[in-house]
């Protein structure tokens, strides 16, 4: 999608900041689907060929067995996700897809920071951020660190902001979000049930 | 029954023969010719049409599987054999057409190597087949066939691709025959919601002004009756979108003809006039909605649909009605109250007149200068009793032919609509004389057309294939020409077209041709082609500056049409 000269990584119209964009919203899609190869090209394509950039993927076994689980974000009107759900269903090994705004869902991001061991040891600052941003050291050597962050986007890359204006970043890593619902209806599990009735009708 | 040590490609024949199919449109190559060998002992059970490129067979696939709702069958090998079906596949794919695309892959050794003719077949017809899968064990040869034609022929039909690769063509296997009819995450026919029935006869009972939108889903659901009785209960005036022409005989006291932008006028005028608009078995094509800002704003709207995800897409609905239109139309059937419409049905009146009066009756009846292609399929089409198979390539002759051709029965119209693919027609042709071997085919197609396929004249030479060939001949690219006129300050850029001498082409190939310039032998020639056996070429030399008419413009309001070319 063509945006370029605005702030708008969403609609590339209006000029707010990511996340206050009138014009769009934030969706997370949770697409389960047989574990088939060749199965996620089918599912990006469902989004570029309209016109709809991906924000994060990721995809993994879920809890059900042979059930593979992705979970995609990207900017849309509700409109748009929700033909982007029928047409992700419309392929033949997609079992379910819906779309969810980030209060329905729990979710979670982590990150890796690299950071350089001399300025960190120089700069008293640093260690204070990453404590207060509740984040843990998990390697240390004379040449670097790394730092772990878990969380929401928003203290992930605060994080990194800190540390950054703190001048020691060497490397900076953010994972896609992972989500579950908060919603105390499992619709897989109600959609397999269902389809394992239809199986023996 | 198991068949102990038999190859891959035998199991494919045998998977094949257990799924009915009878006919097969092919082309052979190097990574396909295990298949070939084994097919060489099934001559006498699977009868294989050697056609003459590869765009042929799948589109001679389509216009078998839709004159018979079977599904079609295509054969051809790796590499350029398979990258020359895509367009027959995405074709396939927009027009729910049920057909099975087989091609010849590299061993499985090979794959990714960029081995010779090697393409990623998989890759390349995903975005635009219904299931696409690379069968790389003889073992699997016998599920994925069957699940390749459940696939293809359920719910909203569409084209399977199986990418067969080498090995797996030659490996020895005890066979062992599957039958697929369920798959979880595929829910072809969803259950009707007996509250949207409800809701639906509600609705139509209480329409002052309903009009229908009758699709291809009528016919690929086999709901003609269905639908002639709904119409007929509640006295429901419809019209018919290019692929659904067939699906109510063309006098149905009902049916108000063709919608979309070439089509009649009253149904697209009424459009905007209706208080309930009903879609059954169609997708608001853009060619069918015009501006869609301005598209039915005052009426209610129902949609019948297997497909959800044709719901909303292009036109906001009130009501969805999901489920087979089979059994979804017979249930609101029963639930409508017996009545007429009468005054509105007579409103469409005075616009078909006008339409007859400024447009048609010149069209069809012009007094003199040269032949017009309206009148052309018009006269072939009475002299066929409007019995006849319709084909057309696309272009002007298309437009004409599915404006001027009447039909009687179901299953009558073979044409590419969404795909809007040029060289369609004669390979399609071929296929409909397979798919419906007791019925006269006629093909209606330009001259730019008959080119990009005209090859298959051997496969019609070969095979003795009954098409009545109607050649519009403008020796322009008419419908590109017609925009240029309209929109483009009629700059003609490279639509004139230097034509060769069709007649000698088609004598080349034994088939029997004539050629008409004159009003004079119209008939005489017809009837000539109607009851010659076997193939023949009608050349008709129509005018060559002739336009489409009635127009919505592209992106105008659907009842804004043109009547005639402004100057």
């Amino acid at each position: 999608m063509a945006k370029q000269n605005t702030d708008c990584a969403a609609c590339g119209k209006c000029d707010q900041p990511n996340g206050v964009c009138p014009e769009f919203t934030f969706y997370t899609f949770i697409i389960y689907s047989e574990n088939t190869p060749g199965l996620l090209s089918q599912i990006t394509a469902v989004f570029t060929r309209r016109q709809v950039n991906i924000e994060s993927l990721n995809v993994s076994a879920s809890s059900t067995p042979g059930v593979h689980k992705f979970t995609i974000t990207c900017y849309c009107e509700e409109q748009m996700a929700k033909m982007l759900t029928k047409q992700m269903e419309k392929r033949i090994e997609v079992l379910k897809a819906n779309y969810y705004t980030d209060d329905e869902l729990f979710i979670i991001e982590t990150s890796l920071i690299k950071i350089s061991t001399p300025l960190m040891l120089k700069n008293r600052e640093v260690s204070k951020a990453v404590r207060l941003h509740d984040a843990k050291i998990v390697e240390v050597n004379t040449t670097y660190a790394t730092v772990e962050k878990t969380g929401i986007t928003r203290d992930i890359l605060s994080l990194y902001e800190s540390l950054n204006k703190l001048g020691v970043v060497l490397q900076f890593v953010r994972s896609g979000r992972i989500a579950i619902t908060k919603s105390r209806v499992e619709h897989l599990d109600e959609y397999l049930a269902q389809r394992e009735l239809q199986r023996c009708l | 029954m198991m068949n102990k040590n038999i190859s891959g490609a035998e199991a494919l024949m045998q998977s094949l023969l257990a799924e009915g199919v009878e006919t097969l449109f092919g082309y052979p190559g190097g990574a396909i010719m295990p298949v070939y060998d084994a097919l060489y002992d099934y001559r006498d059970r699977l009868n294989h049409v050697l056609v003459r490129h590869e765009q042929g067979a799948v589109h001679a696939a389509q216009g078998y599987a839709r004159v018979s709702g079977k599904v079609g069958c295509a054969i051809v090998t790796s590499g350029p054999g398979a990258t020359n079906t895509v367009t027959g596949i995405a074709d396939a794919m927009i027009d729910s057409t049920p057909m099975v695309v087989i091609c010849g892959q590299v061993g499985t050794s090979l794959l990714g190597t960029d081995a010779f003719q090697e393409v990623d077949v998989v890759g390349v017809t995903s975005p635009i087949s219904k299931w696409s899968y690379q069968i790389r064990r003889a073992e699997d040869v016998s599920w994925a066939v069957s699940r390749a034609f459940y696939i293809a022929r359920s719910g909203r039909p569409g084209p399977v691709v199986l990418d067969f690769t080498k090995n797996a063509q030659t490996a020895i296997i005890d066979y062992e025959p599957s039958k697929v009819d369920f798959i979880r995450s595929y829910d072809p026919v969803p259950t009707p919601d007996s509250d949207a029935i409800h809701e639906a006869a509600r609705m139509i009972n209480n329409a002052v002004k309903p009009f229908v939108l009758v699709g291809q889903g009528v016919e690929l659901g086999d709901a003609r009756e269905e639908l002639r009785a709904f119409l007929e209960k509640a006295q429901l005036p419809a019209g018919c979108t290019l692929l659904g022409l067939s699906a109510l005989p063309s006098d149905h006291p009902l049916n108000m003809g063709m919608l979309g932008m070439h089509g009649n006028l009253g149904p697209n005028v009424m459009t905007n006039q209706c208080d309930l608009l009903i879609a059954v078995g169609m997708r608001f094509d853009d060619r069918v909605t015009g501006n869609l800002k301005t598209y039915a704003k005052q009426a209610k709207i129902i949609h019948f649909d297997i497909d959800p995800s044709e719901f909303d897409k292009n036109v906001k609905v009130n009501l969805a009605v999901l489920g087979d239109c089979k059994q979804t139309l017979a249930a609101v059937t029963e639930l409508l109250d017996p009545t007429t419409h009468q005054s509105w049905i007579d409103g469409f009146k005075p616009y078909a007149e006008k339409e007859y009066n400024k447009v048609i009756d010149r069209a069809v009846h012009p007094k003199d200068g040269p032949l017009l292609m309206a009148e052309v399929v018009s006269r072939v089409s009475e002299a066929s009793h409007n019995e006849a198979v319709l084909v057309t390539d696309v272009g002007q002759n298309q437009m004409f032919g599915c404006r001027y051709f009447k039909f009687t029965k179901g299953r009558s119209v073979v044409t590419s609509g969404g795909c809007g693919t040029m060289g369609f027609g004669l390979p399609a042709a071929i296929g409909a004389t397979f798919g419906a071997p007791d019925r006269t085919v006629c093909l209606f197609v330009g001259d730019g057309g008959l080119q990009m396929t005209i090859q298959e004249l051997g496969t019609i030479m070969e095979q003795g294939s009954p098409v009545k060939i109607i050649l519009l001949n403008n020796n322009y690219l008419g419908n590109v020409r017609q925009w240029q006129a309209m929109f483009f300050n009629h700059r003609y850029s490279f639509t004139p077209m230097m034509n060769p001498d069709y007649e000698l082409i088609a004598q080349a190939y034994g088939i029997k041709a004539r050629t008409v310039v004159e009003r004079s032998d119209l008939d005489a020639a017809i009837s000539e082609m109607l009851a010659t056996d076997g193939p023949y070429l009608l050349q008709c030399a129509v005018k060559e500056e002739d336009n489409v008419l009635p127009m919505t413009p592209p992106g105008a309001n659907v009842d804004d049409m043109l009547l005639e070319i402004p100057q």
